[in-house]
């Protein structure tokens, strides 16, 4: 078996001033070439997951190893920002420049890059995920699903070896949806999706877990298949996929 | 909200370089500011009423301001004549009256007030704000306060969003406005709310940029160039500003 991207041995975590820890020794490891789904109910620990991982929250016990190494420090977890991408649920959070690309160019100028190969570089994602011309936009006056593009953007810019989306689909409209599949399947990348979108997950991921108790469950008996969907009754007669 | 409807258009003015723009209402601005005699604002004033024409400004908006802006000098005016010590130059009405001296004053911090309005409204106005940032930065602001400019700029449009969707949670259920204790309660929460929000906001933001490889230095887009044009401009610009600043110090050499 590959080495994990990413390694977590008896992660604990406790949010200040409550009696629960959200996270109650949670082993898990994340190997290249994985597509994981992560689903359970709101305040599960599903996000608190993603964010130990990234450093974003230091485990009150327990381990983070990026690529075998231990993540303790600021440091060591700003090499793990650089290798996986995560994108955030509110595309508001994440945009943080007036203009778009602007704020696609932050990751890569933050990696280094000179302004000149930073602007390529933005460029270049954007054109990638289909935002040709979008550069000189106001990040204000984009609509939902561009947002949430253009936050995918700013991710995917760092060239990141994984991604980890929490709620990527969350309020978005069919079209955007699907272009985020697309896209995802297009990037090939391996990644840690948390959604209550069943079809999204089934699309985007091959293995799926939930959190029960503070600890990481992996669902191998679990069969997702897919449902009859629901749309208004129209005068034009369509196809139904099979 | 922030609508920056002077800041798109198509005019020379527009398409000049925006440091030199900023370079140029600072050097305009600060010497109309500091001028003591009426001349120098008079030649400012001259030269960004040249500059608003050039910039082709609609001139129902300019208006607008215009009169805003005149509407505290119509104060200075109603005061200023008549507490200004010196020469009466009208009837004494209950023992006031109006003094060369304090005409002299108001006319003066009218044209100031005018020139520096006239500069501003032409050459910054017509920045759209992120520009503005960038260009902040560039003529040696701190990044500091540039960053704080852009940030601004970018959330609170999230943040009046924010405050729009709690108001009209408020309204759905019932509220509405009026003098009383419930409703002064109610916009105390509502602004607690918003404020509550942004502090949550800006961890997550901050967040955000520590995932992309924030690490307290800012670098960005290096998105300016200048052309012969620009040159052109700001050198003109300059030389109004010295010739203004010049007119001055002859006048106030002669009183000293």
């Amino acid at each position: 078996m590959s080495e994990p991207l990413l390694a977590l041995t008896g992660v604990r975590y406790l949010y200040p001033g409550t009696a629960r820890p959200v996270l109650d020794g949670v082993d898990f490891a994340f190997r290249p070439g994985e597509r994981i789904g992560l689903f359970g109910p709101n305040g599960s620990g599903k996000t608190t997951l993603l964010h130990v991982m990234m450093g974003l929250l230091r485990p009150d016990a327990g381990e983070v190893r990026f690529k075998g190494a231990l993540a303790v420090t600021e440091k060591d977890f700003r090499a793990v920002r650089r290798g996986i991408g995560l994108l955030l649920q509110h595309a508001d959070d994440q945009i943080i420049y007036p203009t778009v690309l602007d704020d696609v160019a932050f990751g890569p100028l933050n990696c280094g890059l000179s302004p000149h190969e930073a602007r390529d570089k933005a460029e270049a994602t954007l054109a990638l995920l289909g935002l040709e011309g979008f550069g000189p936009r106001l990040s204000h006056r984009l609509s939902g699903g561009e947002k949430k593009l253009v936050s995918l953007a700013g991710v995917l810019a760092m060239d990141p070896e994984a991604l980890f989306l929490d709620e990527p689909t969350n309020g978005l409209d069919p079209e955007t949806r699907e272009r985020i599949v697309s896209i995802l399947e297009h990037l090939g990348k391996p990644c840690i999706v948390i959604s209550h979108d069943w079809d999204f997950l089934v699309q985007a991921t091959d293995v799926y877990y939930s959190i029960e108790q503070g600890k990481l469950c992996r669902n191998p008996d679990f069969v997702p298949h897919r449902h009859v969907h629901v749309h208004p009754l129209g005068d034009h007669a369509h196809h139904h996929h099979s | 909200m922030i609508d920056e409807p002077l800041s798109r258009g198509p005019s020379p003015v527009h398409r000049r370089d925006p440091r030199f723009r900023l370079v140029a209402c600072l050097a305009l601005s600060l010497v109309a500011a500091l001028a003591v005699n009426s001349g120098t604002p008079l030649v400012i004033l001259a030269a960004g009423l040249v500059m608003t024409g050039l910039a082709r400004l609609p001139l129902g908006l300019v208006a607008r301001r215009f009169t805003a802006v005149n509407a505290f000098v119509a104060f200075l005016w109603l005061v200023l004549p008549f507490t200004t010590p010196g020469t009466p130059v009208t009837a004494a009405f209950h023992g006031i009256a109006a003094t060369r001296e304090g005409v002299a004053l108001a006319t003066l911090i009218t044209l100031k007030a005018n020139a520096v309005f006239f500069c501003v409204l032409s050459l910054l106005a017509t920045i759209p704000a992120p520009a503005l940032g960038g260009a902040l930065r560039a003529v040696g602001v701190p990044d500091k306060f540039a960053f704080l400019f852009l940030f601004t700029y970018r959330y609170l449009h999230v943040i009046h969003e924010e405050y729009g969707r709690l108001a009209t949670a408020a309204r759905l259920r019932g509220f509405a406005p009026a003098t009383s204790l419930h409703a002064y309660r109610t916009y105390a929460a509502l602004v607690a709310m918003v404020l509550v929000r942004a502090y949550d906001r800006s961890q997550r933001v901050y967040q955000a940029m520590l995932l992309r490889g924030f690490s307290g230095r800012f670098a960005s887009l290096d998105g300016f160039r200048a052309g012969r044009g620009d040159l052109a401009f700001l050198l003109a610009a300059l030389a109004v500003a010295v010739a203004g600043g010049a007119l001055d110090l002859t006048f106030w050499r002669g009183h000293v």
